[in-house]
């Protein structure tokens, strides 16, 4: 019993450590405020921004900037990978198109955005969907190239043809690795969105943490980066769950 | 669509095989011929086994019986009794090729209305597996997933059932077992049967007929009149089974 509760507790003894290394070398004076303050005064940072209703506010703008680029640029690569996927003919047509654009990172995309879109809202959700087309694009792309053949020729034997076909045989096949795209796909919406939202904004996380940066205040700082690490957690939480669901039939979720 | 449901096994078992025929049936793949030439003939609710070395051909005849291949040349034709114009035979592969994310009922009514829920659940009771019907496949082994897939066949009550070396990969013990599954099923049936195995002893226990399979023609035939069911290790068994060994031995060089 002892022994469980230890093990439990195991992993959380690092991180304790470090935030009371963190906060006794604060308090001593030995850590300037200017660099890092001290966790105690992070944590009375996030609840003046959750009083104020600052912190609430550009939580929403950021998910929503998060969202609204997930679902265009996730959903367009969901399309195309299922469409390259399915068709040879658009294989041929697209894949060479996309493979040498996947290779552009998409931050290297930045100045041009700049150019097109401004500064805007438009930006941020063009380097979003941008970021994210490609892991849902050619996870879903591999993953109906690779649903097995016998179980394809077997539905056919069974006289599933055309959309019940897909519906009960390849798209299910096709969906673990869908949902690894999107898990990858997740991860760097939150990078794409800290960028877009630090160069420029006047809305979301990324601008109250380069607003708190001017006015020294690295306490708000910190809270900042703690949302992204909360919000890049609890998105990663919901895909598990999401697999869970979908996959419940596969041998290593049961 | 509503013809295909099976009555339920109540129903008088009535011989109601296909008869099937080939004449001069001709194959290749990529130029390299694989059929050479084969004619047969099977009586309608017969058990005919074919054996040979691997690359006979007579998984390629088993599939062109079954329409997932076409011949180059030549004829087939499988002649169901009471034609009801839906092409009513079934294929079990070497694997069970079950969909890992249904349920082991839902794969037995692939292909049909959810209304076939029931009938499938009686296949299942069948093969003797009604208890798994909500499971995932991934969670039975080997022999029970090879019995979902002849319950998968039998739900369509096949005029003509093909079995592709279905216990190739079975253990001794599971193989028994489905050998004595398999026999029941086609006696209570009566569709015609046509089990591809390179297990002699397998063929001489299940079938009526043994087809001996050599460079894409039958290098030989025997009928096998021995009381079912049929007892391991009788002497005109192993007879047999030794001749036909020797047979396949013969060939292939």
């Amino acid at each position: 019993m002892a022994g469980r509760w230890r093990l439990r507790l195991l992993p959380w003894a690092v991180p304790t450590l470090i935030v009371a290394a963190w906060e006794y070398t604060a308090r001593t004076g030995l850590l300037p405020t200017r660099i890092l303050p001290e966790p105690l005064a992070v944590l009375l940072a996030a609840w003046h921004l959750l009083q104020t209703g600052e912190l609430i506010s550009n939580l929403r703008v950021s998910a929503g900037r998060a969202f609204a680029g997930l679902i265009v640029g996730g959903g367009l690569g969901l399309v195309l990978g299922l469409l390259t996927g399915l068709s040879v003919r658009a294989q041929t047509a697209l894949d060479t198109t996309l493979q040498m654009l996947r290779n552009v990172p998409p931050l290297a995309m930045i100045p041009l955005v700049i150019l097109w879109f401004g500064i805007d809202e438009g930006a941020k959700l063009f380097l979003v969907a941008l970021g994210v087309f490609f892991p849902l694009y050619l996870n879903t792309f591999h993953g109906i190239r690779s649903v097995d053949r016998g179980l394809i020729e077997m539905a056919r034997s069974y006289g599933l043809e055309g959309w019940s076909l897909y519906r009960d045989v390849i798209l299910p096949g096709a969906l673990p690795s869908i949902l690894v795209g999107l898990r990858y796909s997740l991860g760097l919406m939150w990078v794409l969105l800290i960028v877009a939202e630090t160069i420029s904004a006047s809305s979301g996380i990324g601008y109250m943490t380069m607003n708190a940066r001017e006015f020294l205040q690295t306490d708000v700082v910190l809270v900042g980066i703690l949302m992204y690490a909360l919000l890049g957690k609890l998105a990663d939480v919901a895909t598990r769950h999401l697999e869970r669901v979908c996959l419940r039939w596969h041998p290593s979720y049961q | 669509m509503a013809s295909l449901l099976p009555v339920t096994s109540t129903a008088a078992p009535v011989r109601s095989g296909a008869a099937v025929s080939l004449a001069q049936v001709h194959k290749s793949f990529d130029g390299r011929a694989v059929l050479r030439g084969l004619s047969l003939d099977i009586r309608g609710g017969t058990f005919v086994a074919i054996v040979g070395r691997s690359g006979c051909g007579k998984t390629t005849f088993l599939r062109i019986a079954a329409g997932l291949e076409t011949a180059d040349r030549g004829t087939v034709t499988v002649a169901e009794p009471a034609p009801s114009g839906e092409s009513n035979s079934r294929l079990m592969f070497q694997e069970a090729r079950l969909l890992p994310w249904k349920t082991v009922v839902d794969n037995v009514r692939i292909g049909l209305p959810a209304a076939a829920r029931d009938a499938a659940k009686e296949v299942l009771r069948e093969v003797g597996l009604l208890e798994r019907a909500d499971d995932w496949p991934a969670t039975l082994s080997g022999g029970q997933r090879q019995r979902v897939a002849l319950a998968r066949a039998l739900l369509h009550r096949p005029k003509l059932l093909l079995l592709d070396e279905p216990l190739g990969a079975l253990d001794a013990l599971t193989r028994m077992e489905m050998h004595s599954l398999i026999e029941r099923i086609w006696l209570e049936n009566g569709f015609t049967a046509m089990l591809v195995t390179h297990d002699v002893h397998e063929a001489v226990v299940l079938a009526d007929r043994v087809l001996v399979m050599d460079h894409g023609r039958i290098a030989f035939d025997q009928s096998v009149d021995l009381p079912r069911p049929r007892t391991r290790g009788t002497a005109a068994l192993v007879g047999l089974e030794n001749e036909i060994l020797a047979r396949v031995l013969a060939n292939g060089r």
